[in-house]
């Protein structure tokens, strides 16, 4: 399959600190693709150098074709690469149909001034952005959420909305920073067969950052792997349960702060950054 | 391409506008200087004269632009209010220097009767500092960051309209010191006592508040604050008390700089901190706001920019009446650098942590 | 123990109150006030505020006794009313004393004899004991208050606040109702006197009021329900009705008052649409513009040099030619403004506006720009709009015939502000409910996300700094024509400054807001001389107690009010979580 997005050498510094090195990526077409890696190996900044968010100092970020690293984060979401965020980013004074709307915006195309005069062409655009930010809404399953406040809807469904609110700019390739952070097993379940839904349905390709070794395992057709900013393996999930280099990221990191047998228990469990609020996915 | 034509023109509006406006400023300053050394209206001692006038203007700036650097190095705040409190600090002065000539205690103690007003105007600008965070700023803290502006838009007017209340609108002389008039003999030109003596005692300050941060535990914890709040009030730190240290320091030397401004212009009324506070937010922004240095290169700076740069840039295009225009000279610098450096000459110490 | 602490702190809220009374008396605020009576022969403004000044110090001590005792016997709280009271007064009376041996006026040009003639009600030195037990009384008086029961001291607050309301206006009520003809006269001079209201005028409000409120509180929910069991038909004719006589009111109302009072309105419309216009750049979007007076001049000079008969007129077309042109040449300027500006961060952003607006002014009045611009001394001889057709031009200095009528009056000027405050209502509401609107509210809340979902930031601020800028040009063009001449120096600062605290106190990004604020803080310092002089000082206190106490302003807009009592919410979403 031809990659949608292909990144070649990409560095990022911060001062003297290098937050992503060199790194060489690609993803495949409609795949679904997981980065991992231990925490402040450079994985949300490689998300912010590909959303524009911040520039990348060298290097080229491809996305179907077109080079994409000099363009602005609104250029490139108009390409069709959205994102969601780790620490869930609503418009929390917004209802969460407004959260929708706004995704849409840069495919509605009323001015102002015929926005102000009440032409009908905008009337029925807003009309048809209505729709499809209520299809968007039942899409996510939050049927009849979409007049409460974002700040108000439960944990799970503001993720949801988010995602929803990613989907209203239609993209086609959707980056997911830990979507299932703070999921109990069943939600991380239903979010699994979500996110094969989105890619097997829409034929939207996905790339993930995730945590959830369950996760990722489950649903990825290839696993990148960073370490300090650089790549250090990809392959299929399997293929990495099996490379050295990432049992030693881990291990290495695991045997200075909590002891080998831990840490390699750990691995073998697949949830290498694990944190305390994923203990009770193992029990 | 998805991107719109309406949008590309916008873009390259906004570049080709900001190229214009660089352009059109190199020209005016390079033009503007051939003009005027080639009409050689000046002689090199009034240019000496226009420089000295500017350090010593500009070390006013820098004095009243560390209280601003200061605070908003802790709080990223811009407190508005600031320049009402160098003109508070430049009321008690009268008051007091008044009181002070009137028993002819001035000419006969010089030395006093500059240092007993500059004092009383550093205790009285910190309280009232002190008294406009702990009312108008502190409840606010951790709000978004239009509300603690705001309120301090509020305080500046307050400030202002109190003092024209208490004291009313018009101009008080400030009261003659006999031993600053005429002028001294400098490598060869003569320079005014007053530009000299507010220049030392502005540089002495500053010398003394740079000590204070570097060196004390005050200075160290203020600095440990402006890193990081959470993490220096877990070393024990009680960030409350340093940010009102903070506020009173920089009030301090605002107060001080109030006199000095008063002794070069001698005059004090209820407006009088407006333009000064502006310009030495100017300053503080020139220097790289929370970057206390940066602050003092940063007044220095505009004071000799403001000073030279109407008989130099703009006299040589024709324009009549330059001076006029001074305080739109340090405006245009003030949005110049927002527009293009707002990091500033020495760099932002927390750009970083951009909001 | 803890009986000593109470006391200890009325004591303090005492001394707090005390230190406030005199602020008031030394700004001069308490002897100009003076001149105004709330109730004619028995108390004065100033009276007044020193009285409110002991009663709610009265009040909040007690408050705060019955809070740190968690004991609400009476016994307690009256005596930190009092105990709050006296100290205010014995302040008061400490500096009527110090006064007296003391020269205070040479620092403090308030603290005239007159001043402390005021105080002591005439008596002198010898008053001076009335002033605590005055104070007493008064913290008496506020402690009681908090003893009644919620039912009974709201209708009263309203009552009393009610009647403050109408002690300062009753020169504009008594003037326009004199206007009326001779059976209005009659109840007018009954009710309000040349100074302040009558006695039996204000009895009437005050126990009108407390009725009406209490009748409402009993009843309100009653009534509630039955409007809102109303047919869709019939709350629509309600609301129609309601708009007509709103309409009525607005419209008639500088027809009957007299030419000082319509002269205000035209001012408060004026700001009004001002405010509008720069709700839509700070309100919905987010961005504190300092600098939106730079745009009023540049619509001004604008029509100024259009339509000007005197030495800097250019053209001499017709005002309503030249209004369209001035409005798209503040719109040009916005756009070469803002295009470098809206790229800086938020606080920046208000202090490089506030840059611009200083050197436009700076430039306008410049001997530099005088030949255009006319310096220091303004431009002067501006064509009063003409509906019908002018005559031609003849020479400098003689204004051209207008075939038709000539909207010369305030009262003209008025109704043509409205008629743009109504627009530009009208294209607020619409860009807020359109896609833009939803853009604004998203940069106002993340910018970052929204840029993220593909809304060029740089674009969508720039439309809105740019439609402020054009409103503020209208509101400077209308301006002109108003007063017939331009000047540099009335351009400040204190004009944007103005603008903003009308929308804050209104509420951010509400339209209706807008008209409450400008009403208020517009409308009452140029109705009455003695708030103009604190106007100022005024403003200042509320933007600090509006951020302090109401974010959200007077009347908030929904999304405001949503977003600046994050704390609630929070909490809310942390329970979901759990």
């Amino acid at each position: 399959m031809t990659p949608i997005l292909v990144t070649k050498k990409v560095t990022k510094r911060f001062g003297g600190l290098v937050a992503v090195n060199g790194v060489d990526f690609e993803i495949p077409e409609k795949s679904i693709v997981s980065i991992i890696g231990p925490n402040g190996a450079g994985k949300t900044t490689f998300f912010n150098c590909i959303t524009g968010f911040s520039h990348a100092d060298e290097g080229e970020i491809i996305f179907e074709g077109t080079s994409i690293q000099r363009l602005r984060p609104d250029q490139i979401t108009r390409l069709g690469i959205s994102r969601t965020y780790q620490n869930i980013r609503l418009f929390a004074d917004m209802t969460a149909l407004e959260n929708i709307l706004v995704g849409e915006h840069a495919f509605l195309h009323s001015s102002w001034i015929s926005a102000v005069l009440g032409l009908p062409g905008v009337i029925q655009e807003e009309k048809n952005a209505l729709a499809e930010a209520q299809r968007l809404l039942n899409f996510v399953d939050l049927q009849g959420k979409g007049d409460m406040l974002a700040r108000n809807l439960p944990y799970g469904a503001q993720r949801r909305l988010e995602i929803a609110r990613a989907l209203a700019t239609k993209p086609k390739l959707l980056l997911l920073d830990e979507p299932s952070a703070g999921m109990n097993p069943r939600e991380s379940e239903d979010l699994t067969d979500f996110i094969r839904h989105l890619r097997d349905e829409l034929g939207i390709t996905i790339l993930l950052i995730e945590h959830h070794m369950r996760v990722v395992m489950g649903i990825s057709e290839y696993v990148t792997v960073l370490d300090y900013g650089e790549k250090i393996a990809e392959g299929t999930p399997a293929e990495i349960q099996r490379n050295p280099r990432v049992i030693e990221a881990y291990l290495g990191r695991g045997a200075a702060t909590e002891g080998m047998a831990t840490a390699h228990e750990r691995f073998a469990n697949k949830k290498p950054s694990g944190g305390a609020e994923d203990v009770h996915v193992n029990s | 391409m998805r991107t719109s034509f309406n949008e590309r023109l916008v873009d390259l509006a906004v570049n080709g506008f900001l190229w214009g406006f660089r352009i059109l400023i190199v020209a005016v300053i390079v033009l503007g200087t051939f003009f005027t050394i080639r009409t050689g209206k000046y002689s090199s001692d009034q240019w000496i004269d226009f420089i000295v006038f500017g350090i010593s203007q500009g070390s006013i700036y820098a004095l009243i632009a560390l209280g601003y650097t200061m605070v908003y190095g802790i709080l990223r705040m811009i407190n508005f209010a600031h320049g009402d409190i160098f003109m508070t600090g430049a009321f008690a002065a009268y008051f007091i220097a008044t009181w002070l000539n009137g028993i002819g205690f001035i000419d006969a103690n010089p030395f006093l009767g500059l240092l007993i007003p500059i004092l009383f105007a550093m205790i009285v600008a910190a309280a009232i500092a002190m008294l406009v965070e702990r009312l108008a700023y502190r409840p606010l803290r951790g709000a978004p960051r239009l509300v603690p502006l705001i309120s301090a838009i509020g305080a500046s007017f307050f400030l202002e309209y109190t003092f024209r209340g208490l004291f009313g609108p018009g101009k008080y002389a400030y009261p003659p010191i006999k031993a600053l008039e005429g002028s001294w003999e400098i490598l060869g030109t003569s320079i005014l006592k007053v530009q000299v003596v507010v220049a030392v005692s502005a540089f002495i300050m500053m010398a003394i508040l740079y000590f204070v941060v570097m060196y004390t535990k005050v200075g160290k914890a203020m600095r440990a604050v402006s890193e990081n709040k959470d993490t220096a009030a877990l070393m024990g730190i009680d960030v409350n008390r340093i940010i009102v240290n903070t506020f009173a320091i920089g009030a301090a030397m605002a107060g001080a700089a109030g006199v000095l401004f008063a002794l070069v212009y001698r005059q004090v009324d209820f407006f009088m901190g407006f333009t000064p506070g502006v310009k030495a937010f100017t300053s503080a922004v020139l220097g790289g706001i929370g970057n206390i240095p940066g602050a003092m290169v940063g007044g220095i700076v505009l004071g000799i920019f403001e000073s030279v740069g109407p008989s130099l840039f703009l006299e040589g295009l024709g324009i009549t009446r330059a001076y006029q225009l001074k305080d739109a000279i340090a405006y245009t610098m003030l949005v110049m650098i927002l527009l293009f450096r707002p990091s500033g000459i020495l760099g932002e110490r927390l750009s970083k942590q951009k909001a | 123990m803890k009986q000593e602490n109470f006391l200890w702190t009325a004591v303090k809220f005492g001394l707090i109150g005390g230190a406030i009374a005199i602020f008031l008396c030394l700004i001069g605020m308490v002897e100009i006030f003076s001149k105004r009576d709330v109730i004619e022969g028995i108390i004065t403004l100033g009276h007044f505020i020193l009285v409110a000044t002991a009663v709610s110090t009265g009040y909040i001590a007690a408050r705060r006794a019955i809070e740190s005792l968690d004991n609400n016997q009476p016994v307690y709280s009256l005596t930190a009313g009092l105990v709050a009271g006296l100290f205010t007064g014995l302040l008061l009376a400490f500096l009527v004393l110090f006064g007296n041996q003391v020269n205070l006026r040479a620092v403090f040009l308030n603290a005239s004899p007159a001043l402390y003639d005021l105080l002591t009600f005439g008596r002198g030195v010898s008053g001076v004991w009335l002033l605590p037990i005055l104070g007493a009384g008064c913290g008496l008086l506020g402690a009681a208050f908090l003893l009644l029961p919620e039912t009974a001291r709201r209708p009263m607050m309203r009552g009393i606040l009610f009647l403050f309301f109408m002690a300062l206006f009753s020169g504009l009520f008594r003037v326009v109702l004199i206007n009326q003809g001779d059976a209005w006269s009659t109840a007018a001079k009954y009710l309000f006197g040349q100074t302040g209201m009558t006695l039996p005028g204000a009895l009437i409000f005050f126990f009108g009021i407390v009725a009406l409120s209490f009748l409402l509180s009993s009843q309100g929910k009653n009534i509630q329900t039955r409007l809102n069991s109303l047919p869709k038909q019939g709350k629509l004719t309600l609301r129609i009705l309601l708009l007509a006589l709103i309409a009525y009111i607005a419209l008639g109302l500088p027809l009957v008052s007299g030419p000082f009072i319509a002269q205000v309105i035209v001012i408060i419309s004026l700001y009004i649409l001002m405010g509008l216009g720069l709700n839509i750049t700070l309100g919905f979007a987010g961005l504190l513009d300092l600098g939106f007076v730079a745009f009023y001049a540049i619509g001004a000079y604008t029509v100024g040099l259009l339509t000007s008969y005197g030495p800097f007129g250019l053209q001499h077309i017709p005002f309503w030619v030249a209004v369209p042109i001035a409005v798209l040449v503040a719109m040009m300027f916005g756009a070469f403004l803002g295009l470098p500006v809206l790229g800086v961060r938020g606080d920046y952003l208000a202090i490089a506006t506030l840059g611009f607006g200083e050197i436009v002014r700076l430039l306008a009045g410049s001997d530099f720009l005088a030949p255009f611009f006319g310096g220091p001394r303004g431009i002067i001889g501006i064509q009063k709009p003409c509906l019908g057709t002018l005559g031609p031009f003849t020479t400098v200095d003689v204004p051209r015939v207008c075939n038709g009528i000539e909207l010369g009056k305030p009262e003209h000027i008025y109704y043509v502000a409205v008629v743009s405050a109504i627009i530009i209502a009208f294209v607020a509401w619409r860009l807020r409910e359109s896609r833009l609107g939803r853009a604004w509210m998203a940069i106002r809340e993340d910018e970052d996300v929204a840029e993220a979902l593909g809304i060029n930031l740089v674009q969508t601020k720039l439309l809105a700094y740019i439609l402020g800028a054009a409103f503020a040009g209208l509101g400077g063009a209308i301006f002109t024509v108003l007063v017939g001449s331009i000047f540099a120096s009335s351009m400040q600062l204190l004009v944007s400054i103005n603008v903003v605290a009308l929308i804050i106190v209104g509420g951010m990004g509400s339209i209706p807001g807008v008209i409450v604020g400008a009403i208020a803080l517009i409308g009452l310092p140029e109705l009455l001389r003695e708030v103009s002089e604190f106007r100022f000082l005024i403003y200042g206190t509320t933007l600090i107690l509006m951020m302090l106490l109401k974010p959200e302003g007077l009347w908030p807009s929904q999304a405001a009010k949503r977003e600046l009592h994050h704390a609630d919410a929070e909490n809310l979403t942390a329970e979901h979580m759990i």
